[in-house]
């Protein structure tokens, strides 16, 4: 029915067409879209894999520190007067210990002293001691050489993360100074930095001509004040030493004459200040230790060999602390545990069978659609919502025990049932027709080709969805927060369902927010153990996903 | 305009037609008026159809034609298909396989069925056979389960080529094995009726070759339906034969008749080439 002639000249002749400069152009264009795709993809990948980078990089830098531990070696003499046999428990351990540190250094003698240099030894070391000696009763009597944790500031400084001194002046307060220096009135003379400057002696401030009451402490700043643009500025005050009125009364009350006068004076610094303008930097010790005694005797230690680096086994088999020397994960890691074991056992089977209900049985109208829907938005819901429910049905309406792992594991179940769900469904769709149809033709059920058929393929892609599931439900923090379940567990002994308990994101979480210097690599740590139960996790799922492909 | 009729002898050869008998047995199956929906979407008319027992039907038709569906209606295979519905009577040795008391799963067990593409079960080989006959509780013991599946692969002509590996899986074996291994577990059951939807068409000339031999040798046992898109197998295979276009049963006799002297129109087009 078409009309030849007709359509001819709306077709441009072949050989001008392909060969033209328009046609060369769109082909250019063509080349040049799909390799401007192809770098948005790379640079997208590019990114994602360097933020990657940056990201572990990160972790390693600060959390490796956490995986070795500085420890003293210390020999202890065991008094059997001091330990009774029968109860080596009950001895005084601290002294014990302390003793045997103190014999490292019989110079000191001073009780403050003293005092000061036991904070080198962690406050844990004692329960090291005393473990050690339940353990080995026989060596009671006996002088045994025990490693034992020092205190965090120290761990930290020989690991290097903290300095011995610090800054004494903030940056603004330096900039402060440096507009002194700048008006070049900074005068050093005999080892003391000076401001030369002039002082108005001003009558008001000398009440009926009493040259000793006097506020010479008004003239100094009244004259000091000058120098700033800013108004009164207790930074700037602090500057000026204590005695720098005085100077001024020393030269007023030498010479009374001088009131109503102006006068040059020079002013001293105060300390931190005067160490600033003659050698240009101020530090002081780092307050995080007593003083420059500490370094003494921990270099002290260092030289005669006593400390060393070992691994940190107390990371994984010590609970958590407020010593973070001595924190560890175990309460964490078997807190995950039972919560991801409850979850598990609920969500399996539930999603399981919701999901063979969904693809198998159930008939298709609104209502089984409106299930559908809604299973697929659970998926979507915030995990902290999860929480609030676990909060208001499980602990109020159900009375369930706070910080328990089964309410956590309850309220993780509920964000894995979708992801199980869907994860179930798909593999059951997945299942080639045919071995439906093979399994009806021979005469077996519905429930016969489910169970010994269908399921049975299906299993590796339950379980790869099962794994992501629960490795989500391993990192989620939200609703374990609502639920309590980051109570502070320093001891192991008392894991229970119903018993409080910590899980290692909530157990990050709160070693994040704590100020000791130690947390901080603990938490890069504990992360980084996170990452690797995560990565474990997916690589499980991964060879399940290819064991299936490798059946068809 | 090409009006010259090509003899079909040519195109199947004479050889093929010559033995034929033209099916003088009891009918095992009766359809009367049976119509099929999809939704509302109606895919068979009224098919009205018997099947003799020990011997082959075929089911022939261009695609679409409404065969395999009327082939599944027969162990009510349709049942499984979302929205499909079956009206009208189909009497299994007189039995109605729509009576409500009418347990599908027995249905299932004496109406086995092949399918288009080999689909043994993930399984071992003795598995895929031994799983009809222990759903079904054949066997009282294990001795007795072996023996099942020794004779059924025996009479599936497979035997000889398996014994040495079957406790391995029955995907590993070739196509044609398979769809052999497929037939030795429809007949493990012990069925009356074994359906076969296009057995041969995912396989090559000479695996399609053994499972025609095969089941020219199962006819004496069995009443066999089978749905073929080649007119040569049909000849070859089938002592009967069933013609269906669009959903309607067009015309049914015995082979050599369609195959010569079909009555109407329609079914000589379609056995000639003119469409289909």
């Amino acid at each position: 029915m078409t009309d030849v002639s007709a359509q001819t000249p709306t077709v441009p002749p072949r050989s001008n067409y392909w060969g033209s400069a328009k046609a060369k152009r769109r082909i250019k264009r063509r080349y040049a879209a799909d390799r401007r795709l192809q770098i948005y993809g790379i640079s997208a990948i590019g990114l994602a894999v360097m933020l990657l980078g940056v990201l572990f990089a990160t972790l390693l830098f600060s959390g490796y520190v956490a995986f070795y531990t500085t420890k003293v070696d210390l020999s202890v003499y065991l008094d059997p007067k001091l330990i009774d046999k029968a109860k080596p428990e009950k001895a005084n351990y601290r002294k014990i210990t302390r003793d045997a540190f103190f014999a490292l250094f019989p110079e000191v003698t001073d009780r403050k002293e003293r005092r000061q240099l036991s904070k080198i030894l962690s406050s844990g070391a004692t329960y090291v001691v005393r473990d050690f000696v339940v353990e080995h009763p026989d060596d009671i009597g006996s002088l045994v050489s025990i490693q034992l944790p020092v205190s965090d500031p120290f761990d930290q400084l020989n690991k290097g993360v903290i300095p011995r001194e610090i800054d004494a002046l903030s940056s603004g307060r330096i900039a402060l100074f440096n507009v002194l220096k700048q008006r070049g009135v900074l005068h050093v003379e005999n080892d003391k930095a000076y401001v030369k400057t002039d002082v108005y002696v001003n009558p008001l401030d000398v009440p009926e001509g009493n040259l000793e009451q006097a506020d010479y402490d008004r003239m100094v700043n009244e004259a000091f004040r000058s120098f700033f643009m800013t108004a009164r500025n207790p930074a700037y005050e602090e500057i000026l030493s204590e005695d720098a009125a005085a100077a001024v009364k020393a030269r007023v009350l030498a010479d009374p004459s001088l009131v109503g006068k102006t006068i040059e004076v020079k002013l001293p610094l105060s300390e931190h200040y005067d160490s600033l303008a003659r050698t240009g930097r101020a530090t002081i010790v780092n307050p995080r230790f007593g003083s420059h005694k500490d370094f003494e005797w921990f270099d002290d230690l260092k030289k005669r060999g006593l400390i060393s680096t070992p691994f940190s086994w107390e990371l994984f088999v010590n609970a958590d602390s407020r010593f973070p020397e001595l924190a560890g994960l175990a309460g964490a890691l078997s807190g995950s545990f039972l919560a991801l074991l409850v979850c598990f056992l609920l969500s399996f089977p539930v999603g399981i069978a919701t999901a063979l209900y969904l693809e198998e049985f159930a008939p298709k109208n609104k209502w089984t659609d409106l299930i559908e829907v809604n299973i697929n938005n659970l998926a979507a819901v915030p995990s902290v919502v999860f929480g609030l429910l676990g909060l208001a049905v499980f602990l109020n309406a159900f009375g369930l025990p706070r910080s328990a792992p089964l309410v956590g594991g309850m309220v993780l179940s509920l964000m894995t049932l979708p992801t199980i769900i869907v994860a179930t469904r798909a593999a059951l769709k997945a299942v080639p027709p045919s071995i439906r149809e093979a399994a009806y033709g021979v005469g077996a059920s519905k429930h016969q080709v489910m169970m010994h058929h269908v399921l049975p393929l299906a299993m590796p892609g339950i379980l790869t969805g099962t794994i992501i599931g629960l490795a989500q439900a391993l990192g989620e923090t939200a609703p374990l927060l609502l639920i309590g379940m980051n109570a502070f567990i320093p001891s192991i002994e008392n894991m229970g369902l119903l018993e409080p308990a910590m899980a290692l994101p909530t157990q990050i979480f709160s070693w994040s927010d704590s100020p000791e210097r130690g947390f901080v690599s603990r938490t890069s740590a504990a992360i980084l153990i996170l990452l690797a139960f995560l990565v474990t996790m997916n690589a499980i799922a991964v060879y399940l996903r290819q064991k299936i492909e490798r059946k068809w | 305009m090409n009006d010259q009729t090509r003899p079909f002898e040519m195109a199947i050869g004479n050889s093929a037609l010559a033995g034929m008998d033209s099916g003088n047995h009891p009918i095992k199956v009766t359809s009367r008026k049976v119509s099929v929906f999809y939704g509302n979407k109606q895919a068979l008319f009224d098919i009205n159809l018997d099947i003799p027992d020990h011997a082959v039907m075929s089911l022939i038709g261009p695609s679409g034609c409404g065969k395999s569906t009327f082939l599944r209606c027969l162990n009510r295979m349709n049942d499984t298909i979302p929205g499909c519905r079956v009206t009208g009577q189909i009497l299994v040795d007189g039995e109605d396989i729509h009576r409500p008391d009418l347990d599908v799963v027995e249905l299932r067990g004496r109406v086995g069925m092949v399918f288009q593409k080999p689909n043994p079960f993930p399984k071992s080989i003795f598995d895929n056979i031994a799983y009809g006959p222990r759903i079904h509780g054949l066997a009282a013991s294990k001795t007795d389960l072996e023996e099942i599946v020794i004779t059924s692969l025996e009479k599936a002509g497979l035997l000889q080529e398996v014994k040495e590996r079957i406790n391995e899986p029955g995907t590993g074996l070739s196509g044609g094995q398979q769809q052999r291994l497929c037939i030795a577990r429809a007949i493990a059951v012990n069925p009356e009726l074994i359906l076969m939807d296009e057995p041969c068409s995912a396989l090559d000339p000479i695996a399609t070759a053994k499972v025609e031999e095969l089941i020219d040798e199962l006819k004496s046992n069995y009443c066999i339906v089978i749905v073929t898109h080649s007119m040569q197998q049909a000849a070859r295979v089938s002592q009967r034969t069933a013609f269906f276009h669009l959903g309607e049963l067009v015309e049914e006799g015995p082979t050599a008749e369609i195959f010569t002297n079909p009555k109407e129109k329609r079914t000589q087009d379609y056995i000639t080439g003119r469409f289909g």
